[in-house]
């Protein structure tokens, strides 16, 4: 790796790029436009080589005078489709992305093929070549990430409420197609200016995964479009840096890359949105339930007049294997629910409390179902035995009123329950 | 309206209107002149274009002709005196931000492009809360709110708009019984600061009890006026009842006569 000037500028317009696509990807995200991003990049390339033919110069701005006007046609023409013809978005979508990319594909070749072409170097187009922006790419890029910075400063309100309810937005004296329209045009714009780093297979990835990543850590959008832009910017900088590593690899897969990897991680190990922060919510709700229906199967076999209940009691019970009910055993007893003397078992006050709560709201709720004959009764059971484990205290009591107020008295019957403990999961 | 109506009381005057969704007429010649500070509801089958008149009003969908007044002006002088509650399933709750951020929402109107909400107006979104009861939810993400919850949001939203006249798209739509009850208070309390509302409700039930005007709707004004003239049996069976089956058929005629199918 050289870190040399021509270096730095390279990791400051990958910076930008990043920055740029990954503050706008938020919203283009949220909007669901974000497919919409990736047919206009495609789109963008028979434009580029239509301007080297016509002019016969690689000067950036040209070339990106040209891919922008193509793109902006592809997706005019998917506008059009959509609305004028019965083929949805998708297809439509589709069918234009494809023969633009293979219009531009052919152009592209023929170029390289003839004389001037050869050394045009606009195949770095299709993958992206960080290492060929100048100095004056680098004016451009900064002048762009500018006018979108500021626009999303100034116009976030009008583009929160587009995002979250257009019609509202129009209520309130705003036109949403002006800024719909503001939207789509720096979408456009931060595109095209990525072309040249990330190229237009995969600036698509730079607009969406980074604000995918940010979703997961997130409920507020300014953090999201703070946070996206950050990570956009990280994805650039690392892309840039790993492929100065090795000759010859194309930047716009490396940053593609490193930003699915932050993607992955975030997926995996966000707080309450995250695959394992859900993994263990499931978890906890199983074992909750699963002691549960230990203290009740315990307060039903007291009912029945057991005096010494035992481990093995419970596991006929429960219907259980022995080794599971006494893991459930111990735990409960580590929670100060139960507790374990010579193997038999009997409930402390805080056990006999909740159990004694499980059992009414199952009650509680079974009456209601058959009372607002909701449900036949022998039906009841299985969904009184999954809701007993969610009733809120605060329902119960407005349970009991109704109730109560309609002349029906649960409590003074609450250990008869049509029975039954539904399976869940492991008990731990 | 054979009648003159005085135009400068009446808060939504309403003109031989007529609105398609693509070509397709899904209400035909509305003429309505709605009464200042009357709690009117709007009833009518599903697809009978309770939504579209609420939408048309508000310009949110084009009309193929007639005219809206709002005290005798065009919607488009008189937005700001005009509150809004669409229907909840209108948005996707998942997005993130909190419940007092779509009450802000509310005073967007007001504040005007570009320029940002400034503390006053956060406490009248504060307020706005408060009155629906939900001052402890504010920084709650909107997506851990119950229905009614997220309902009585949309509602505080409306309130932050300040307005004279209120238009809602069935905010009794899958509502828990509390919930309900904090609404129609609401309302009630609007009502008596001589407020106009116009609410969209499916629940006949309620009618007799909730609505001092109604207007009866199926594709046209079955009919419109006090609820205790208008809510009879005769006139339900005209909104409810088989015989505008023609008329939606000559919709469906019209429409793919157009897109020329």
């Amino acid at each position: 790796m050289i870190w040399d000037a021509t270096f730095q500028l390279v990791l400051l317009g990958s910076l930008l790029i990043g920055a740029t696509s990954g503050t706008l990807g938020a919203f283009a995200v949220l909007r669901r436009r974000s497919l919409l991003g990736d047919a206009l990049a495609h789109a963008a390339l028979p434009g580029v080589a239509l301007a080297f033919l016509w002019t016969q110069s690689k000067a950036l701005p040209i070339l990106l005078l040209g891919a922008t006007i193509s793109g902006v046609v592809g997706v005019l023409i998917i506008e059009a489709i959509v609305n004028y013809t019965r083929i949805k978005a998708d297809a439509a979508l589709g069918i234009v992305l494809s023969v633009f990319f293979g219009g531009g594909i052919v152009l592209l070749t023929h170029i390289q093929q003839s004389e001037v072409g050869n050394q045009s170097g606009l195949d770095k187009f299709l993958f992206g070549q960080a290492a060929s922006i100048v100095r004056a790419d680098l004016y451009v890029m900064c002048i762009v990430s500018a006018l979108v910075m500021i626009a999303v400063f100034l116009c976030y309100k009008e583009f929160k409420v587009l995002i979250f309810d257009a019609e509202f937005l129009a209520a309130q004296g705003f036109s949403p197609r002006v800024v719909d329209l503001l939207l789509m045009g720096l979408i456009v714009l931060t595109v095209m200016v990525g072309l040249q780093a990330v190229g237009v297979i995969l600036i698509a990835a730079m607009l969406i995964t980074p604000a995918a990543a940010a979703r997961f850590w997130t409920d507020r959008l300014h953090v999201m479009v703070l946070a996206s832009g950050i990570l956009g910017a990280l994805c650039g900088a690392l892309g840039v840096g790993l492929s100065a590593l090795a000759p010859r690899i194309p930047t716009g897969p490396v940053m593609a890359l490193v930003a699915t990897v932050a993607f992955l991680i975030s997926a995996l190990i966000a707080p309450r949105r995250g695959v394992l922060a859900r993994w263990a919510r499931i978890r906890a709700n199983a074992l909750r339930e699963n002691g549960q229906h230990f203290l009740r199967a315990y307060l039903a076999l007291q009912t029945r007049g057991k005096r010494e209940i035992v481990l093995l009691d419970l596991a006929s019970e429960l219907q259980l294997p022995l080794y599971r009910v006494r893991r459930l055993a111990t735990r409960l007893a580590s929670d100060g629910r139960v507790s374990l003397q010579n193997g038999a078992c009997s409930l402390t006050k805080l056990g006999h409390k909740e159990a004694n709560f499980v059992v009414k709201s199952h009650q509680l709720w079974e009456y209601y179902l058959v009372y607002r004959s909701i449900l036949e009764e022998d039906h009841v059971d299985r969904s009184a035995d999954e809701v007993e484990h969610i009733l809120t205290p605060e329902i119960i009591e407005q349970l009991e009123s109704i109730l109560a107020q309609e002349g029906i008295d649960v409590v003074g019957d609450i250990h008869k329950t049509h029975s039954g403990y539904r399976r869940t999961g492991e008990d731990g | 309206m054979l009648h003159a109506v005085d135009e400068s009381v009446t808060p939504i005057h309403i003109h031989d209107m007529t609105v398609a969704y693509h070509k397709k007429p899904v209400l035909w010649d509305v003429d309505l002149a709605v009464p200042e500070g009357k709690l009117v509801g709007v009833v009518g089958p599903n697809g009978a274009g309770k939504s579209t008149m609420i939408k048309a009003i508000m310009d949110l969908v084009p009309k193929a002709s007639g005219w809206v007044h709002i005290y005798g002006k065009p919607y488009s002088r008189m937005r700001q005196v005009i509150g809004y509650v669409p229907q909840r399933e209108s948005v996707d709750w998942d997005f993130p931000i909190n419940a007092l951020d779509v009450v802000l929402m509310g005073r967007y109107g007001h504040i005007g492009w570009v320029r940002r909400p400034d503390k006053i107006d956060r406490e009248l979104a504060e307020e706005a809360l408060e009155k629906v009861g939900m001052t402890d939810f504010g920084h709650r993400q909107i997506n851990q709110l119950s229905g009614g919850q997220q309902q009585r949001v949309f509602l505080a939203r409306a309130l932050a708009q300040d307005a004279q006249i209120y238009l809602m798209d069935e905010p009794f739509a899958g509502v828990d019984a509390a919930t309900e009850r904090a609404i129609i208070d609401i309302l009630m309390d609007l009502r008596a600061r001589k407020k106009t509302m116009l609410v969209v409700h499916h629940d006949l039930h309620t009618v007799n009890q909730y609505f001092d005007w109604l207007v009866l709707i199926n594709m046209r004004i079955v009919a419109a006026g006090e609820t205790k003239d208008v809510f009879t049996d005769d006139n339900l069976n005209k909104t409810y009842g088989g015989r505008l089956t023609v008329l939606s058929e000559a919709a469906q005629a019209v429409a793919h006569h157009q897109r020329g199918l």
